[in-house]
């Protein structure tokens, strides 16, 4: 919330939350990192449907899957429901 | 029920946006964070959320920021389905007098607390009248968000900071309400369980309970890795794994007939699948103390109740 941002105090009564979440980054939360194994992943989707965060898409362009680590909280889910077992959990190095 | 039967594949629901977004503040490895996801792709058109005091409810919602990309509303913890009621009333309202054309579903969104507990009087009067609205119990088992206290979902064994496991107790005494057929006995048209673990059979149900003309509860079973001690990486696998142990069997009910769900068919046709409930409360470390062998006969009584509830069941589903 930066200091611009209106209080509590100033919005209206009932009023709308002015900001989409989507620009709360909850990635550096983390401190593993699903790491996805292209040649193993049979693109089931399952990791996508069960990512908490929603940090999981599939583009339909390339059939492929894409990781979003800006809000991947590192949880570990998708590598251990993966069925093909394609996602291996590593230290996240990256800065942040 | 006019439900005309709604194909989806997984990609359909994939490339679905969400609206429920990411840069909520749950936890990591949150079961009930899934849940939301994956609730709010069934939706068919113009939806209104509104929701309970609950753990959704807060990560949601930390002002400046809102994870709902539709209109969401929060009052009190109590009055879920109150709003969803009067949401539906204003609604039809409107459309009385010519001011709103098309139909907009109501969803009401409340944990175990706000249901089983504080919600029920409310839930109990919104279905009684008969408004048209989905209920959503996301069912994590204890007030999680305030300090892991035990609930009327709280299953029995299981140690919370207000049902400490020790010298005195092991766990909570009391045994789980049985939120569905307080449900059921209300005449509802639509009634069903589910896991996310299963999430086609969870977004199919969603869908059929918004089809309904009337008021319809979806029992969501959402493990919370903090309040049962749980790794974060097993959430989806312990729902998976209730379903197997058949603690929480997926079951769907319409005009009050019963009828297993896939997942808890397999298990009834093949009972050499039904796992011991031991390896469900292997992990969670809310059931550790059960494992010592002063509380051993504990777990022996627990799993007599949980067969004796899939006989039930079983029997239920058979007879009608």
């Amino acid at each position: 919330m930066s200091s611009k941002d209106k209080t509590w105090k100033e919005i209206s009564i009932a009023g709308v939350c002015p900001k989409s979440s989507e620009s709360f980054k909850t990635g550096d939360w983390k401190t593993y990192m699903p790491i996805l194994d292209t040649e193993k992943c049979i693109v089931c989707l399952t990791c996508v449907m069960l990512c908490p965060d929603g940090a999981i898409n599939w583009i339909p362009d390339t059939n492929k899957i894409s990781f979003d680590y800006t809000f991947c909280k590192g949880c570990g889910i998708c590598a251990n429901e993966c069925p093909a077992k394609a996602l291996t959990m590593k230290i996240d190095n990256t800065e942040g | 029920m006019t439900t005309q039967e709604w194909k989806f594949t997984s990609k359909d629901i994939a490339v679905k946006p969400d609206l429920f977004l990411s840069g909520h503040r749950a936890c990591a490895g949150c079961g009930p964070a899934t849940v939301m996801r994956l609730i709010m792709k069934a939706t068919r058109g113009p939806t209104i959320v509104t929701q309970a005091t609950g753990c959704m409810e807060v990560v949601s919602s930390i002002y400046p920021y809102t994870s709902w990309n539709v209109p969401w509303l929060h009052t009190a913890f109590e009055n879920a389905a109150a709003n969803a009621a009067g949401i539906e009333a204003a609604i039809k309202a409107m459309q009385r007098k010519g001011k709103l054309k098309e139909h907009i579903d109501v969803i009401a969104i409340a944990g175990d607390g706000g249901t089983f507990d504080i919600g029920l009087q409310s839930l109990s009067g919104a279905v009684e009248r008969g408004h048209d609205f989905l209920f959503v119990l996301y069912d994590n088992e204890g007030y999680m968000n305030t300090g892991i206290q035990r609930s009327g979902g709280t299953p029995s064994g299981a140690a919370t900071t207000t049902t400490p496991a020790g010298s005195v107790i092991p766990g909570k005494l009391e045994r789980k309400k049985p939120i569905t057929e307080i449900m059921l006995a209300h005449g509802m048209e639509y009634v069903a369980t589910a896991t996310p673990y299963y999430w086609k059979d969870m977004i199919t149900k969603v869908r059929k309970g918004l089809e309904v003309d009337g008021p319809a509860f979806l029992h969501v079973f959402a493990p919370c890795p903090r309040g049962w001690r749980s790794d974060q990486a097993k959430t989806m696998e312990y729902t998976k794994l209730a379903v197997e142990t058949c603690i929480f069997p997926v079951w769907e009910a319409v005009n009050g007939k019963k009828q297993l769900s896939t997942p808890s068919k397999v298990i009834a046709l093949a009972p050499q699948k039904k796992k011991p409930i031991k390896d469900y409360f292997k992990g969670q470390g809310r059931f550790r103390h059960l494992f010592t062998p002063k509380n051993i006969h504990v777990i022996d009584e627990l799993q007599r109740l949980t067969d004796e509830n899939w006989k039930k069941l079983l029997q239920n589903c058979e007879s009608k």
